[in-house]
């Protein structure tokens, strides 16, 4: 058991996906936070999904897998969604939520169409383009992990760069505005950020589960720290080592998809965290309440005897 | 005139949808002075500051600052030296900062693009927390806070601005009277300072008590100057029964 793990460990293909996916889960918990915290997971899934159609016409149009050309379908159509939900929410009575669904649910099946109907074409076949569904992190590449990694520390000096004013964005976007700081370019950078970001975990996570690596990570976090730097750290550190042991345990078996025990482990993380966080936890906050009900208990007995 | 006026509207119209909701307001504000604005529910105060500061759109009219120099500028131009408190603020109470963040919060506007609070700005926050009364909160999350001491955190991240013109959007709505007498104590401070002070006020009782001028609102300006000039029954009865036939609805 134990050689069999350093083994795997010291194998080349495993190291460079864990990297990959390590990275992956470090900037979707670090972006997902602000994503998060701005009241907008939903939006994370409503861009995946619709990226979809434009990763399969892109695919139709060059017939080959390019990884930046797919990747620019996918910005493209996403920011089409992102207009067309603007425009409904902007234009109807409909509100945010219902938007975002009905525009993710829509440029899903639009995508499984066009995915379908280039299912028969060979080249089709053997891109594996079906990856972009429930993604397929074992066949990443070392030029895929290089990207990736750049793609990461852009986000990551983003982050560190506007660290204020995203901070400041995020909790108060009026007060953001009235201090002089452009909320159209705030917005602008935080919107690219959160497309990057999908967009590079699509291939190895997929359009379905994305967006829980968005999301789990910063919910983990949030459970264990009231500071937003914190909470920005651990939700990185939670999303980095989902992916490594994610990897780890997909790579253990035959036909283990990495994608999805990536889910499953930060779903773990943040079970854990809801139940064993010192402060907000479920467990903690039943032991403070019972300290409490003891203490009042015998204060009130005390009350009951003085008086008697 | 125009050297004591420290803001000045020019033929303000604002409206929302067809019907306007201000209509030709002309009006100045003069510096080193705390100003009343009263008018009822839906009279349009909150939108004459939100178009002041340039969160609305105005349809026609102009809205001109001065400099330290005493030179008109625009709201763009002066942005860090007025400091907003809104009626409602309506932030997430759950998100993970504490009040010694909020209040610092105050300071990003001097500090500009990318540049990182100094400990002169820490300093800064840290004085003002104490001024409202709060300093023993500094570590706490904010939704561990009353409303009232909500309120007072967010003065005291327009305090840490160290603003010239302080626009206050009923910054005594729900607070006790303790709590009034800490919010007024620290406008009148500004005031002396010199300062221009903007206050939304609904307590008509206590008008004449905390301020030198006032100006009614109810759509259109009904009445604007110092209070013992200006404050009468007369005027409030005008400013609040007025006939709003090209206001409300229908
Ligand atoms: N965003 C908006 N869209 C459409 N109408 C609005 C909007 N905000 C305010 N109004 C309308 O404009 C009018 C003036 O509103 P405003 O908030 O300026 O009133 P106010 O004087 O501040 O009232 P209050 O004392 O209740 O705070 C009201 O009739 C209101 O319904
Ligand atoms: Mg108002």
């Amino acid at each position: 058991m134990l050689i069999e793990l350093f083994t795997i460990l010291s194998d080349y293909t495993f190291q460079l996906v864990a990297l990959g996916t390590g990275i992956i889960g470090l900037l979707s918990g670090v972006i997902g936070t602000y994503a998060t915290l701005r009241k907008e997971s939903l939006l994370g899934d409503a861009l995946s999904h619709a990226a979809l159609p434009g990763i399969g016409l892109a695919f139709v149009m060059i017939q080959r897998k390019e990884l930046l050309f797919l990747m620019i379908g996918a910005i493209v159509s996403g920011l089409i969604a992102t207009a067309l939900i603007q425009l409904i929410t902007r234009k109807t009575l409909v509100k945010l939520d219902s938007a975002l669904s009905l525009v993710l649910s829509s440029f899903f099946g639009l995508g499984l169409v066009v995915l379908t109907a280039i299912q028969n074409n060979p080249n089709a076949q053997q891109a594996g383009l079906q990856s972009f569904i429930f993604g397929q992190a074992s066949a990443m590449l070392q030029r895929d992990v290089q990207l990736i990694a750049g793609v990461g520390v852009i986000l990551l000096t983003l982050v560190v760069l506007f660290w204020k004013e995203f901070k400041c964005y995020t909790f108060d976007p009026m007060f953001s505005r009235t201090l002089g700081f452009s909320s159209k370019v705030i917005e602008f950078i935080l919107s690219m950020m959160i497309v990057l970001t999908i967009i590079i975990g699509l291939e190895s996570v997929g359009v379905i589960l994305i967006s829980a690596l968005l999301i789990g990570p910063s919910i983990a976090a949030r459970q264990w720290s009231h500071r937003l730097s914190r909470v920005v750290i651990l939700a990185g550190l939670t999303g980095f080592f989902s992916g490594v042991i994610g990897t780890l345990v997909s790579s253990m078996g035959d036909n283990i998809p990495t994608g999805p025990v990536i889910v499953v482990v930060v779903s773990l993380f943040v079970f854990a965290s809801l139940l064993f966080a010192p402060k907000q936890g479920l467990i903690a906050r039943r032991i403070r309440k019972r300290e409490k009900q003891k203490h009042f208990l015998t204060r009130l007995n005390d009350l009951k005897e003085g008086q008697s | 005139m125009k050297k004591e006026s420290a803001i000045q509207i020019d033929k303000l119209t604002v409206a929302y949808e067809a019907q306007p909701v201000l209509l030709n307001i002309s009006l100045a504000f003069k510096k080193g002075k705390m100003t009343a604005i009263v008018g009822p529910n839906g009279a349009g105060k909150s939108t004459m500051i939100k178009a002041m500061l340039g969160l609305v759109e105005p349809v026609t009219g102009e809205v001109v600052y001065q400099d330290v120099d005493q030179e008109a500028v625009s709201y763009k131009e002066l942005k860090n030296r007025i400091a907003y408190v809104p009626q409602n603020t309506s932030v997430d109470w759950d998100f993970p900062t504490t009040v010694r963040d909020v209040v610092l919060m105050g300071r990003y506007g001097h500090l500009g693009w990318f540049k990182r609070p100094k400990n002169k700005d820490r300093e800064i926050a840290r004085q003002m927390l104490l001024k409202v009364g709060l300093p023993s909160f500094a570590s706490r999350q904010i939704s561990q806070l009353s409303g009232g001491q909500r309120q007072r955190v967010f003065l005291a991240r327009a305090l840490a601005q160290e603003a010239d013109v302080y626009i206050m959007d009923e910054p005594l709505a729900g607070v006790d009277m303790k709590t009034e007498h800490i919010i007024m104590k620290l406008l009148k401070q500004l005031v002396a300072e010199g300062k221009t002070v903007l206050v939304v006020h609904h307590d008509l009782q206590t008008v004449e008590e905390y301020f030198d001028d006032i100006v009614f609102i109810n759509q259109e300006v009904i009445a604007a100057g110092p209070v013992d000039e200006t404050f009468d029954k007369q005027t409030v009865k005008k400013t609040y029964h007025r006939d709003r036939n090209l206001g409300e609805g229908e």
